[in-house]
């Protein structure tokens, strides 16, 4: 991950009404830093199933959300962390189609789709912490 | 508690989504517009979907779901208006809405409820006159 954070907003998840103020204020960032209406809505889109994720299997938590800049490229980073049991295998949760709920299990594998750099830590126990970037 | 309304034109059900939904709202939708079917007898139900901004994986299991309980209920489902930028995400992000008919507008999208309800009804026609033989 590189590059220097401009300026960042904290955001709680605790609700599914959070997941749709998250939508709301990426959506703002997004705009800000002039991404296309299509990069915008990738971004928007990750975010919502990112935050499904945090609320639903996290026990909730939150997101920032981060101006980027490296060197004269310009980007907006995601963070979701939550303290909930953790993934055990990431590379099982990656896969398309895996769900552990009744979801369409398309969450995480599709946000990394969606985003251009993703990283995801987790350890049984102690959280899971997503962390996507779309470069403008 | 918040609600989508549901509009009722003849044997067609209208629904245009105005809003960003949070889940509890989609579900309600679904459960709404499953008991309406049922209550007045449905033959095609449109939902505009033209003011979303995103469709996410939550979103589109919702609208597969309306339209499969549609089809049970022997009700076909239309989904109209999806702007690009979500069509192009919503590919990407793995969700093709297979079994979802969709159609660009309002308008073509009525169309095609008409004409299936409309050849529907012919077959019932000819089944009635070949009785009679």
């Amino acid at each position: 991950m590189t590059g220097t954070v401009q300026n960042s907003e904290v955001i709680p998840i605790k609700d599914s009404s959070d997941v749709v103020f998250i939508r709301q204020r990426v959506r703002i960032w997004a705009t800000q830093l002039k991404l296309g209406l299509v990069d915008q809505t990738k971004v928007v889109t990750a975010a919502s199933e990112l935050g499904r994720n945090t609320l639903e299997h996290g026990g909730g938590g939150e997101l920032e959300i981060a101006h980027l800049v490296d060197g004269a490229r310009t980007g907006l980073r995601l963070t979701f962390s939550d303290k909930g049991p953790g993934i055990p295998d990431i590379k099982l949760a990656l896969t398309d189609g895996y769900t552990s709920k009744q979801g369409m299990g398309l969450g995480l594998g599709g946000s990394k789709r969606l985003m251009n750099e993703f990283d995801i830590k987790s350890s049984p126990g102690e959280g899971t912490t997503v962390t996507v970037t779309r470069w403008k | 508690m918040d609600r989508i309304p549901i509009l009722r034109m003849g044997n067609l059900l209208l629904v245009t989504i105005q809003v960003d939904m949070h889940d509890k709202l989609a579900v309600t939708l679904q459960d709404d517009l499953t008991s309406r079917i049922a209550e007045v007898g449905a033959r095609g139900v449109l939902i505009d979907i033209s003011s979303l901004e995103i469709v996410d994986s939550f979103i589109g299991r919702t609208l597969a779901n309306i339209a499969s309980m549609a089809k049970v209920l022997d009700a076909q489902t239309v989904v109209v208006g999806m702007q690009p930028a979500v069509a192009i995400t919503l590919v990407e992000l793995g969700m093709s809405l297979p079994g979802i008919r969709t159609a660009l507008n309002v308008e073509s999208g009525m169309q095609y409820l008409q004409e299936t309800s409309r050849a529907e009804e012919q077959d019932m026609d000819y089944d009635g006159d070949s009785a009679e033989f």
